[in-house]
């Protein structure tokens, strides 16, 4: 609203130096579009748009169609991208693969349940609640441990992974479902956009509250909590894509506490004999981050706004 | 801007850590995880890269020879470096630049189209393994996408085996990476052009700013240098832990190790051969490698629009 007052208060002022001006101001408020724009301009950007668009959306094209390929047409030659006679063979194929599994399907599934919801609820929790101070309160010491947490964004996981197997043999819970979760739960990335996303929220809402004599506690409960949901549910959709591809091979060794992701790859690996199922397989692990994605993309460019880095 | 709890300068740190023991309490339970998983294991990996440790015995202490021993002897290492710093320095910077010009684009766009776009260039990012699809599109016979493709418009006469040949696996790690790299900065940039107060644009042109790569330089840029910063520690982190595209599609040992990148050398002392003194080396050139190139890029982008 206030941007489109602002546009036309613009608009109104007559340029008689700058006609040319006075034009693009009034084409743009008119059409509600913004200023220096041309169509030569447009037509190169898009145009370089639908070339990389199609380079990034093909083999997706290509997981969706195999998928409902019939075996013939995935051993066709020349391959063709598009299927032509449609079936849900494949699937039909991976459910009966999944039934004969020495271990049931439902454990694997079960496991990445446990694995993904005790990430994802405890990340979310222990992030935000650490979150708070380091937005809202001051401290001695809220800069370094900061400072920290975005050095930490700085360099990858491949690092640490030898110490950190270490650390988790040490600490007993190695060939757990905890040795995935608890790393898991300090991840930097998610402590970072939730301090990012408080720290733009008015004082003014915790001030009334201390007043009346609220703890920090309460306050981060009842009213930062609920007002940071895009930031949590940003958090839970990044905590879920990264454990949902975790096939945890490092840490898991018994058969029964492996999640679904390891049971599938080990169909997608069963080559040329299963190439029905795993064409199922590659799609079913698309799709789900995908869909995600999909539900939740509106808040998490709302909580990606505020993620920028200032110094 | 933060300061809610008013501490006059007069009072003790003991008295201030004290007032603040709400904060401590709420900042203990991430930062215990945080220092076990985190901040414990870089050092241990320092410590550890200074002795000779097989995980089984205890570790002896030998200096400086694992490092000695990776840059004078170790030639697969060198050329595992060698390929790092080229993927790295040709998917970081590329990738980087594509994240912003697609995000600059997708902000002309509104409503579904705009939803759809978006999709379109993250989804690949955060499909986990479905990157395992190039396999079938590289396949080195003529049952493989690209071959059927190039020989069905003439450009070649015999099918190439793009993922065993040693000259065509680097280049192709490099498209699929840039395929997967279109990450969590390229949401940021999106998210950052759509806070950018249009106010500002309008002000621009009055002031003789004539078109958009102006107006990208001089007013789209500088309004989102925080998300700029935020962009390049996340492409710059990635393209220098790639490894998994690596050992999947080229294989682990890639031909001639055409394909071995830094951290697959790593995984290759670490998990295979548990050297745990040497691969923590390797470790620790690879997080001061990270560590300074983000610092270094974080400086000049802190020049962009000043």
């Amino acid at each position: 609203m206030m941007e489109r007052t602002a546009a036309k208060r613009v608009a109104r002022v007559y340029y008689p130096d700058n006609p040319k001006l006075n034009r693009m101001m009034k084409r743009g408020v008119k059409n509600n579009r913004k200023v220096n724009r041309s169509a030569a301009g447009n037509g190169l950007l898009f145009a370089l748009m639908g070339i990389c668009g199609i380079f990034m959306v093909l083999p997706l094209v290509m997981i969706v169609n195999n998928a409902l390929k019939p075996l013939d047409e995935i051993f066709q030659f020349p391959p063709k991208i598009f299927v032509r006679n449609p079936t849900l063979e494949n699937f039909a194929d991976l459910f009966i693969l999944i039934n004969n599994s020495w271990v049931p399907f439902t454990r694997y599934i079960l496991n990445t349940l446990i694995i993904t919801g005790g990430g994802v609820l405890g990340h979310v929790i222990l992030a935000s609640l650490a979150a708070y101070p380091l937005a809202k309160l001051t401290f001695p010491g809220k800069k370094p441990l900061f400072r920290l947490v975005v050095l930490s964004l700085m360099f990858s996981w491949t690092v640490t992974q030898i110490p950190n197997y270490l650390i988790i043999s040490w600490l007993r819970i190695n060939n757990t479902h905890l040795a995935l979760i608890l790393p898991a739960c300090s991840y930097g990335m998610g402590l970072y956009l939730m301090k990012q996303f408080m720290e733009q929220m008015p004082n003014s809402l915790m001030e009334s509250a201390r007043l009346d004599g609220a703890t920090e506690m309460r306050i981060f409960w009842s009213i930062i909590m609920p007002n940071v949901k895009p930031a949590w549910l940003t958090l839970a959709i990044f905590q879920f894509q990264s454990l949902w591809g975790n096939t945890g091979n490092m840490f898991l060794r018994d058969e029964q506490i492996k999640p679904l992701q390891f049971a599938m790859q080990q169909i997608a690996a069963g080559g040329a004999a299963r190439a029905g199922a795993s064409a199922a397989v590659a799609f079913i692990i698309a799709a789900i981050p995908i869909t995600f994605f999909l539900l939740a993309q509106s808040k998490i460019l709302e909580t990606m706004t505020t993620s920028g880095m200032k110094e | 801007m933060t300061k809610t709890i008013l501490t006059p300068n007069n009072e003790t740190l003991l008295t201030r850590i004290r007032k603040s023991r709400a904060a401590y309490f709420m900042l203990a339970p991430y930062f215990i995880l945080f220092t076990l998983f985190t901040i414990l294991p870089v050092l241990m990996a320092m410590g550890v890269s200074l002795t000779y440790f097989d995980a089984l015995s205890l570790p002896r202490f030998i200096g400086w020879s694992n490092y000695l021993k990776l840059f004078l002897e170790d030639d697969l290492f060198m050329k595992a470096l060698q390929n790092t710093l080229v993927l790295a320095l040709v998917t970081g910077p590329l990738s980087y630049l594509l994240c912003l010009l697609f995000a600059w684009i997708i902000n002309e766009f509104k409503g579904w189209t705009r939803a759809l776009l978006t999709l379109v260039f993250y989804a690949p990012s955060i499909c986990g393994q479905a990157y395992l699809i190039w396999n079938i599109i590289l396949t080195g016979d003529r049952y493989g996408f690209l071959n059927g493709l190039l020989m069905n418009l003439g450009v070649i006469q015999e099918a190439i085996l793009w993922m065993q040949t040693e000259k065509y696996v680097l280049p192709m790690l490099i498209v699929v990476q840039m395929w997967l790299s279109l990450g969590t900065g390229f949401l940021a940039f999106i998210a950052g052009l759509q806070t950018i107060d249009k106010a500002l644009y309008e002000a621009a042109a009055i002031d003789g700013v004539k078109n958009r790569w102006q107006e990208l330089w001089f007013v789209t840029l500088p309004a989102m240098r925080p998300q700029l910063m935020f962009g390049a520690v996340m492409q710059i982190t990635q393209s220098f832990a790639i490894a998994d595209v690596s050992l999947q599609l080229a294989g682990n040992p890639s031909v001639n190790y055409a394909g071995s990148t830094v951290v697959t050398h790593l995984l290759d002392y670490g998990g295979i051969r548990f050297e745990m003194g040497y691969a923590s080396a390797i470790a620790t050139i690879l997080f001061l490698i990270m560590i300074g190139s983000n610092k270094l890029v974080q400086r000049l982008l802190r020049g962009v629009g000043e």
